[in-house]
């Protein structure tokens, strides 16, 4: 696997939403990624960065493009140093919510992208990983 | 800006959605509406989302919320204009907008809420239904 492009964004409140959609977005436009598989990837990060936001007050994204098996596609990682995640297994669950939501962020994350990994220390932080090819699906 | 105007036409109320919405402007938007509805009792709420590029499930829930308040005080909610690829992605998300029609544009969702809601607006529109049996 080669990264061709990376680059490292700080999420610390609501207002960097918006900004970090809009810069996947450009890494997604720059490998001529389709509408929908834009929409797509952009949506699932969304989710995952408003989590980061809400359940561990921020953190970073890593954001690159990555090459591998003559593929090209974006790949995202989310780290943060929050409470962590007890039971990975219920919060993949459509539905589970400890925050009053719609808990569809990280199921839906998982079906919206090609690649999805999870890893979750309770007291340490989670980080959460996804990829999204040129030509995925 | 982190006010979004509220048009109100007849018994009406229709949001234009111009740009992707910060989280603040969103929350407005659900309170502002939700108070409209109740002050000026509409019948209906048009929400034009076709500038939205991405929809998450914070939006999504917002548009429920909307929905499901407004029906409280008994006016629909029409979103209409959603682009094609965010209505593929809401629904691999998994999101399904319960209580929230949809149609293709502010026109169509007019014809939707009047004929959800009853109401023939007294224009000069003759050419659309024959017999004209309102209910009051
Ligand atoms: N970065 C994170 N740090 C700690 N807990 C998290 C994180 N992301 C998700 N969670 C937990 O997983 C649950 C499910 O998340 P999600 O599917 O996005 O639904 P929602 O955000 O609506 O609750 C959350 O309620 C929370 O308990
Ligand atoms: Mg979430």
């Amino acid at each position: 696997m080669i990264v061709m492009t990376k680059d490292t964004m700080q999420i610390v409140r609501e207002q960097d939403v918006v900004p970090f959609r809009n810069r996947v977005r450009e890494y997604a436009v720059k490998i001529g990624m389709s509408l929908v598989n834009q929409t797509k990837l952009i949506t699932a990060a969304s989710e995952l960065v408003r989590n980061m936001l809400k359940y561990a007050s921020g953190g970073k994204v890593i954001l690159e493009i990555i090459s591998k098996n003559a593929q090209t596609g974006v790949r995202l990682t989310f780290v943060d140093e929050g409470p962590g995640i007890s039971d990975i297994k219920q919060a993949m669950q459509d539905g589970f919510s400890t925050g009053r939501s719609l808990g569809l962020g990280l199921p839906g994350a998982k079906r919206l992208v090609n690649e999805f990994d999870i890893q979750s220390t309770p007291g340490t932080g989670t980080t959460v990983t996804i990829t999204h090819w040129k030509h995925g699906r | 800006m982190d006010r979004i105007p509220i048009l109100k036409m007849g018994p009406y109320l229709l949001v234009t959605i111009q740009i992707d919405l910060y989280d603040r402007v969103a929350l407005n938007l659900e309170n502002d509406l939700i108070t409209m509805v109740s002050k000026t009792e509409a019948k209906g709420v048009l929400i034009d989302i076709s500038a939205v590029s991405i929809v998450d499930s914070f939006m999504g829930r917002i548009l429920g919320n909307i929905a499901s308040m407004s029906r409280i005080m008994d006016a629909e909610t029409v979103v209409v204009g959603m682009q094609p690829a965010v209505a593929i992605t809401l629904v691999e998300l998994g999101l399904t907008l319960q209580g929230v029609h949809t149609a293709l544009n502010v026109e169509k969702g007019m014809e939707l809420l009047q004929d959800m809601i009853g109401l023939h607006s007294s224009s000069t529109e003759d050419d659309e239904e024959g017999p004209d049996d309102r209910n009051d």
